[in-house]
């Protein structure tokens, strides 16, 4: 073996291990389990043919999650999008401390998802008069709410919104502020010679259009996390509720939970990866991903 | 310079080829020893991995772990799960690296999808000393699966002081549970706590609404109208402002009535020391209260038992070291129930040694245990069970119709019920 190719196999090697133990297997073994009546068991035997899709899609609950998932995604990728942009131009336009900004911003993706909702469910947004929240709003004599008991009014959201922007944002800024700063700065000398004032016209003619490509990745970024999103929904409601259950956490329920159906887990989660699949794909071919800079 | 490019490209064969090479020494890596005592040889080579749920009562992991340090014959290395025990145990028995013996409650899913084996063998000789209730919750399809450890009555705790002082009487009847968690109700303690997301008291409910999970010939029998009146009225409560929810423990867990959130509790025979402790000569019990006319009291007979796994490395290995665990070693078997929380002995021999049970408030809990108790009913599942207790999900938390929830709940436990009994 030369030395370029025992360099290739130790540079890839472990990556490869993993993506073919942790990712292909596993899904290959989904595919062909999502064939099966797999009740408790991973090596079934009998053949259903496509049944357990038929179940899942004409499954009430499942399709609500869909759905769910569909509401949570249309607000929470414009939102996080607004916010980190916003942020990255506040903290990019800053002539001290800048370093500072970027890292305090920047520090909660560093948090993790299971942490940041124990202390959002255990402290913040605790349903007892003595949480975070709950003591602000005595102060001005509002009776306290108990934020994640039930479904109306659905302050759930808050709680679950609240804490993905600010788990993301600081994330997302970061790529923005790379953006931003390798926008040539003679587009805007260029446009302050024009006339361009600068503010509103200055970013919605150079710098939104030089943020394309970023922009393009972000929301893609964005909306697979949403897709999968999980640990925090999990985290907060529990495995109690019918509301608020995006479809992992859904098919979490029906395949690793008690029930142990394997077979209907399986055919669930392809579903849903094809489903982010065709978004992804339909998302580029829109905004254009991977294509050159005009 | 790249490595990718050139003659050398490693074809994809060969990839796939080194791939499963790596794959294939996976296993070997995770056979090291992980029972955290560095792999004596002590116990002539075999061991046996042990999963328990956590429990909450200090002490209980350490004697766990000196129980499994006292067996000769294998080393027996605890696995202490904390959280979601149910859901990790199910994922743990579909592998050979999951659990040999675990503690669960009976299911006949467990014995249909083959996780269990039967232990008529070392349960045969002694069972006449077990409460006849547990045996026959054991008994699936004329096999004795598991061996009962402790038996956990779960009711309602109350402080006496504050009945007094709110002029409370006990309650007989869920709209006087409703009144009374009205009265006890102040600007610091809510009335009453039945927990977080209700799951606790799913099956009481329908128990003391004259109902049951199932019939004998395994038909649906809790969609009742009384039922649906017992969720009405819990929904009124809910919305009342009485009931404390959203509480940083659960139900299992005597936090909330130990902290003064909230008058009467809705927990377990394991919590009374601790509750004794805090509150002494203030403390009374009741079951769950009837609800609508027809209704019974009610309490629900819950508990662990310990199981021998059917991918066990050494089943009978597991097997002997059940029988000498819960079967021969009655004086663990004793501290085990009475040391740490308190729970019953579902053995008589073992129980009318339990002094601490026989007097106090420990033996109005036995008292209701044996007067209005229900134990588990291995044929409703566990995925029935998440199914009843979305019911008080869809009506009481979320405010849905009752009988549409019931309606949801009808579909799922049927499509069971049709899979296990045809």
């Amino acid at each position: 073996m030369s030395r370029t190719t025992r360099a290739f196999w130790l540079f890839t090697g472990p990556f490869l291990i993993g993506l073919v133990v942790f990712v292909y297997i596993p899904i290959g073994w989904s595919l062909w389990l999502s064939f099966f009546e797999a009740k408790g068991t991973v090596t079934p035997t009998r053949f259903v043919g496509l049944s357990n899709y038929a179940d899942m899609l004409s499954n009430g609950d499942f399709v609500h999650s869909l759905l769910v998932f569909t509401v949570f995604a249309a607000f929470i990728v414009p939102v996080t999008y607004a916010v980190s942009l916003g942020l990255a131009l506040l903290v990019h336009r800053l002539r001290f401390m800048k370093a500072f900004f970027r890292s305090v911003f920047f520090l909660p993706t560093a948090v993790s998802y299971v942490a940041a909702s124990l202390i959002w469910k255990m402290s913040i947004f605790q349903g007892l008069r003595f949480g975070l929240a709950n003591t602000v709003m005595g102060w001005f004599g509002i009776h306290s709410v108990s934020w994640l008991a039930s479904p109306h009014p659905p302050w759930y959201w808050l709680v679950i919104v609240s804490l993905r922007l600010w788990l993301q944002c600081g994330f997302y800024m970061i790529l923005f502020l790379a953006a931003l700063q390798s926008i040539p700065p003679h587009l805007y000398e260029a446009a302050a010679i024009d006339g361009a004032k600068s503010g509103w016209q200055t970013f919605r003619y150079i710098t939104f259009p030089q943020l394309r490509a970023t922009s393009v990745a972000v929301v893609l970024l964005l909306l697979i996390a949403a897709y999968q999103a999980f640990d925090e929904f999990y985290n907060l409601l529990g495995s109690g509720t019918t509301w608020g259950r995006t479809p992992l956490l859904y098919l979490y329920q029906v395949a690793l939970g008690q029930n142990q159906d394997y077979g209907h887990g399986s055919a669930g989660a392809l579903v849903l990866a094809v489903l982010i699949c065709v978004v992804t794909l339909l998302q580029g071919r829109i905004l254009g991903f991977g294509r050159g800079e005009d | 310079m790249s490595a990718v490019s050139g003659p050398h490209r490693p074809s994809r064969r060969a990839i796939l080829r080194s791939a499963g090479a790596l794959a294939a020494l996976g296993p070997l890596a995770a056979c090291g020893n992980n029972n955290g005592r560095g792999g004596s040889s002590s116990g002539g080579g075999k061991s046996i991995s042990q999963w328990y749920h956590q429990y909450g009562e200090k002490g209980t992991q350490q004697a766990a772990q000196k129980f499994a340090k006292a067996y000769k014959k294998a080393d027996v290395s605890i696995q202490w799960v904390a959280g979601d025990y149910g859901s990790k145990l199910s994922a743990g028995l579909l592998s050979s690296s999951g659990p040999d013996v675990f503690e669960d409650q009976p299911n006949i899913q467990m014995v249909k999808a083959k996780q269990a084996v039967p232990l008529d063998d070392i349960v045969g000789p002694v069972k006449g000393d077990y409460l006849p209730a547990d045996i026959a919750s054991h008994t699936i399809d004329g096999k004795i699966y598991g061996v009962r450890m402790i038996d956990d009555p779960q009711f309602f705790y109350y402080r006496k002081s504050l009945f007094a002082k709110a002029g409370v009487q006990v309650p007989t009847t869920l709209d006087e549970l409703i009144a009374a968690a009205a009265k006890l109700t102040n600007g610091k303690m809510k009335g009453v706590f039945l927990g977080n997301d209700l799951h606790g008291i799913a099956a009481p409910l329908v128990w003391s609404a004259g109902a049951d999970t199932l019939t004998a010939d395994h038909k649906p029998a809790y969609h009742t109208d009384a039922v649906v009146g017992g969720l009405k009225s819990l929904r009124t409560l809910w919305t009342s402002g009485h009931l404390l929810t959203g509480a940083p423990t659960d139900y299992t867990d005597p936090g909330s009535f130990l902290n003064e959130l909230c008058a009467i509790q809705f927990c377990g025979m394991w919590a009374m020391p601790a509750i004794l402790a805090k509150f002494p000569g203030d403390v009374g019990v009741f079951p769950f209260p009837k609800v609508g006319d027809a209704g019974k009291l009610s309490v629900y007979n819950g508990g662990w038992s310990a199981f021998v796994s059917s991918k066990a490395k050494d089943v009978d290995a597991a097997k002997a070291f059940v029988k000498w665990l819960w079967i021969d070693q009655t004086a663990y078997q004793k501290e085990w129930a009475l040391n740490y929380g308190f729970h019953i002995p579902p053995r008589a021999s073992i129980r009318s040694q339990a002094t601490k049970l026989q007097s106090g408030v420990a033996a109005d809990g036995v008292k209701l245990f044996n007067t209005y108790g229900h134990f588990d009913n291995p044929a409703f599942t566990p995925a029935m069970a998440t199914a009843l207790q979305a019911v008080l999900a869809d009506s009481v938390r979320s405010g849905g119709d009752p009988g549409k929830a019931l309606d949801k709940c009808d579909t799922t436990v049927n499509g069971q019920l049709k899979q296990l009994f045809g």
